[in-house]
């Protein structure tokens, strides 16, 4: 049986001390399996970006335990922490976070050159990703030069291009105009089809009605966990999206 | 993530602030080419002084005597009993005082058996401001010189015009004379002077020879000197005084040193100093001055250089600075690169790289200027670039980058990512 690829147990986090001390997480239990496409919703200061730090390995609980894809990532060091985020997850940002005066390209390349790869199969890679988001035509263009909605694809096909166990995904667009927001989510609805994980973190229902499964958080608790379609099958809305 | 790939990613990001990274890189250039170039100097400056002590003759000792010495012990109460008879004493008998360098002096150092290491003895008197004339051209001569033929030698002035004078002209004591370059511009213009009758202070002398063109030491012009027979000049114009000097040849190089204690026995015996006396004359060993004078140019040299390697300090700290403030200029990006899985040391080499790159960039174009800048001629002096002066600025250059530069890419690497992220 393939591990699940979150395990969340009784996650804490608090932030500060004594009477000041901040409950950002007061004991969230997830699990999520390979192929599913979880929404977490939530209100600002519900502590979804609390648990999408934690979740992306760029924060650490205070309590609780964190398995991602079978590995415990409580008890990693930073080197290898930095791998995890490496390989097994991919982020996509609200504010895209390219790296500016790189080609979209290079950007793409990037995660390939941390982990490793070489020079000629890191390109072939990262064109094969650009290619899938759509923007085979802008590779040399610069973040500059490119307009949101194809700046955020660009990150998407940055975040795709390891072939990450878990595609997480940070107001994904939160940033961008109706259309690009279209085409950003079809694009998930195509990943979640091939049977990429994914978890969005967002406040929008709009793109939360996109998920299998919807997580709402409140006040550092999960309040709501609703299934919409089944974990092996389709996105719900692939159909609306595709017509 | 290889050394390759950290290097491009260095360039890029000095590439993306070209003023920014070309004005860093001009401090650690001119720390280096001033380096590089104050060394040059010194080195220049040493050699020249070198080569001019060298000019004075090789091999050569010069003894002078002192007013300060004496016979020393009892010679002060002795001095007392003789004081009155001054001028200077000749001949055996109780040494009295201080005695001046006489021509038996010399003669008493020309003795073989005494002194196996000396070669020849020149006794020199001089006469210096001589107003010279030549057929309404008139010259003040600012040294003239009384001596022996062996002086031209010793004192390696040749003559490039005309001959020497002769032994036979000092025991005739002719009034025949050997001119400087400058002397025979002044007097003669493009005349011929050899075969001319001067006038040095109203008494005629016949030009026989004009000496190679030395050049000027310092203050003094080499080239505005005369020399003439000893007795000559002794009978016409200073009188049958004390000698200035007395010029020594050594037989060889290393035989300098023995040559001087050979003087210092011979001239001990004769003017009566014993071991706890003062010597009335001093030897000026021309190996001991090189010596002395090129612990002075280090010391000149080292000055100089340490003037320049705070130059160099300043650029490395404007390397710090300018990394500080690239690495919290790019804080999102690094806190990017973080997430997308790059490792701290992927982080820290790039840094350190950037800063390195612009410390050996600033390196060899300083290099270049000081290599270009040692072509002309400074304050005097042509620069001499030292290669190990080079090699020392450019591995400080580099070692700056890494040293200066680790603080600002340690700070990248320790970022949290998290909270650079967050960072506007």
């Amino acid at each position: 049986m393939t591990p699940l690829v979150l395990d969340l147990q009784d996650i804490r986090k608090v932030y500060g001390e004594g009477e000041t001390a901040v409950h950002a997480l007061r004991g969230v239990s997830l699990a999520v399996e390979p192929g599913d496409y979880v929404a977490i919703m939530g209100a600002s200061g519900s502590g979804k970006s609390t648990l999408m730090n934690i979740i992306g390995c760029l924060d650490v609980p205070s309590s609780g335990s964190y398995r991602l894809d079978g590995t415990d990532v409580g008890v990693l060091d930073d080197v290898r922490l930095a791998i995890v985020r490496n390989r097994k997850i991919g982020f996509v940002f609200q504010s895209f976070n390219l790296i500016p005066r790189m080609s979209a390209l290079m950007n793409v390349e990037l995660p390939l050159a941390y982990g490793g790869i070489k020079a000629a199969e890191r390109r072939r890679r990262a064109l094969a990703a650009l290619e899938r988001v759509g923007l085979a035509d802008r590779v040399h263009h610069q973040p500059n030069e490119l307009s949101g909605g194809q700046q955020q694809r660009v990150a998407i096909a940055r975040s795709l291009v390891n072939a990450p166990t878990l595609l997480l995904a940070d107001e994904p667009t939160g940033a961008l105009d109706s259309t690009s927001t279209r085409d950003v989510l079809a694009i998930f609805d195509q990943l979640s089809l091939t049977g990429r994980t994914i978890v969005v973190i967002t406040h929008e229902s709009d793109v939360a009605a996109h998920a299998k499964r919807v997580v709402r958080l409140m006040d550092g608790q999960i309040v709501e966990d609703v299934r919409r379609s089944d974990v092996a099958g389709p996105p719900p809305r692939l159909e609306e999206v595709a017509g | 993530m290889n050394a390759f790939e950290v290097l491009r990613f260095a360039a890029r990001g000095l590439a993306a602030n070209k003023m920014r990274s070309a004005l860093t890189t001009l401090g650690i250039l001119i720390g280096v080419a001033a380096v590089i170039l104050l060394v040059a100097v010194g080195e220049g400056a040493s050699r020249e002084i070198q080569s001019n002590i060298q000019r004075l003759g090789a091999n050569s000792l010069t003894v002078s005597s002192t007013t300060a010495g004496g016979g020393g012990g009892g010679g002060g109460f002795a001095r007392l009993l003789g004081g009155g008879g001054g001028g200077p004493q000749q001949g055996s008998g109780p040494r009295t005082q201080a005695k001046d360098l006489t021509v038996d002096d010399a003669r008493a150092l020309a003795d073989k058996s005494a002194t196996p290491s000396v070669k020849s003895v020149s006794p020199i008197v001089n006469a210096n401001n001589q107003t010279t004339t030549y057929e309404g051209a008139s010259h003040s001569i600012q040294q003239l010189v009384g001596t022996y033929p062996s002086y031209f030698e010793a004192s390696n002035k040749p003559v490039v015009k005309g001959t020497y004078f002769y032994n036979d002209d000092v025991l005739a004591a002719r009034k025949v004379i050997v001119i400087g370059q400058t002397v025979a511009e002044n007097l003669f213009g493009d005349l011929d002077p050899i075969g001319k009758q001067i006038n040095v202070s109203g008494v005629p002398f016949t030009v026989v020879g004009v000496l190679k063109e030395s050049g000027s030491t310092g203050f003094q012009d080499g080239d505005d000197v005369a020399i003439a027979p000893l007795p000559a000049v002794q009978q016409s114009l200073t009188g049958f005084g004390p000698l200035g000097q007395i010029l020594v040849q050594a037989t060889g190089a290393d035989t300098v040193d023995a040559a001087q204690s050979e003087i210092t026995a011979v001239l001990d015996q004769r003017h009566g100093i014993t071991g706890t006396a003062t010597a009335d004359y001093r030897i000026l060993n021309q190996a001991t001055l090189q010596e002395t004078v090129s612990a002075a140019t280090g010391v000149f040299t080292m000055l100089l250089a340490a003037v320049a390697g705070i130059s160099l300090l300043v650029g490395g700290i404007g390397i710090t600075n300018i990394m500080l403030v690239t690495v919290t200029e790019r804080t999102r990006e690094i806190g990017i690169r973080k997430a997308i899985g790059a490792p701290k040391g992927a982080i820290l080499g790039q840094f350190l790289a950037e800063a390195t790159m612009l410390s050996l960039v600033g390196g060899l174009l300083g290099v270049l200027v000081a290599v270009i800048g040692a072509q002309f001629t400074i304050a005097g002096v042509s620069p001499v670039v030292v290669p190990s002066s080079v090699a020392l600025a450019l591995g400080v250059s580099v070692a700056i980058g890494l040293f200066f530069g680790s603080y600002p890419a340690n700070r990248a690497a320790k970022l949290r990512p998290i909270e650079a992220l967050r960072f506007e």
